[in-house]
């Protein structure tokens, strides 16, 4: 993903890599997430990622111009994080992985329901903030990206709680034959 | 047999290409915010491994939790480098000098 020369590819690669993950979980079990994951990410916030990237007219060649540059110093980091996090995630020899059935000897439980009697009890109000936090992300984007046109023929509701019926409205008795003056 | 430290790993990989990707591409926001989602991936997976491992819902509870800071964060990060974009018609890192910092 991060080595795309075109970053339509780049976004392509990064859909490929949350349907592996969405696989992965589902392989642990985890359903609601995987799906939540095909859902979430490559519905939207991929598909966000898209359309940002197209619709923004950037001139990408320049912006890679510090690539080679950083790349040994780079890899060099990465090779020596990604050492001492997999010796620490080895260091101790973990068992197979469990089922939560299997675990606990409770009767066979969907994952969903499972998920969803913690989420609406114990984290009830952290599942609230979490609406809060998306309702915060929505209300900011729309408005970070908001463009008035001057065009637009927007309503002036001061104007039109102002008017009274007294200034719009006319009597008029016009005689036969003739107009309307106004 | 494939035990969590299988899983562990992988998401070490994964992590560990999302922070190579933010050294590599220094000058594109796009890609930077594009190695934050992979960052943030990895670090479901271990959650969702430790949660199955464990046979423990909480930590799929919390990994929908940062799922959802995760896409508010694309949303905000996106909306900033369109009206960035639409500022100065470029989204290099260093075209971003208005604060002077």
């Amino acid at each position: 993903m991060i080595f795309a020369r075109n970053p339509v590819h780049s976004v392509l690669w990064l859909i490929l890599a949350f349907f592996n993950a969405a696989g992965l979980m589902l392989l642990l079990g985890a359903e609601f997430i995987a799906m939540l994951l095909v859902i979430v990410y490559v519905g939207a916030v991929a598909v966000l990622f898209l359309f940002v990237v197209m619709m923004l007219d950037v001139d990408f060649a320049r912006l890679r111009s510090g690539f080679t540059r950083n790349l040994p110093f780079g890899l060099m980091i990465a090779l020596v994080l990604l050492a001492e996090i997999v010796i620490a995630a080895n260091a101790h020899q973990a068992g197979p992985i469990l089922t939560a059935p299997a675990a606990t000897g409770a009767p066979v439980q969907p994952n969903i329901v499972a998920v969803g009697e913690a989420l609406y009890t114990r984290f009830l109000f952290p599942f609230e903030l979490a609406g809060l936090i998306l309702l915060v992300a929505m209300i900011g984007a729309i408005v970070l990206t908001h463009r008035s046109r001057g065009d637009s023929r927007g309503q002036n509701i001061s104007k039109q709680i102002a008017r009274r019926p007294e200034d719009a409205v006319k009597n008029m008795n016009p005689e036969v034959g003739e107009g309307v003056k106004l | 047999m494939i035990g969590l430290s299988h899983y562990l790993t992988v998401a070490a990989i994964l992590f560990t290409i999302g922070v190579l990707g933010i050294f590599l591409n220094r000058r594109n926001i796009i890609l930077m915010l594009m190695a934050i989602e992979l960052i943030l991936l990895a670090v479901n997976i271990n959650l969702v491994a430790f949660s199955a491992y464990l046979g423990d819902i909480t930590g799929q509870v919390f990994a929908m939790f940062v799922l959802t800071v995760a896409a508010a964060e694309a949303a905000i990060g996106l909306a900033i480098l369109v009206i960035f974009f639409r500022r100065k018609g470029s989204i290099a890192v260093d075209d971003a000098n208005r604060m002077q910092g």
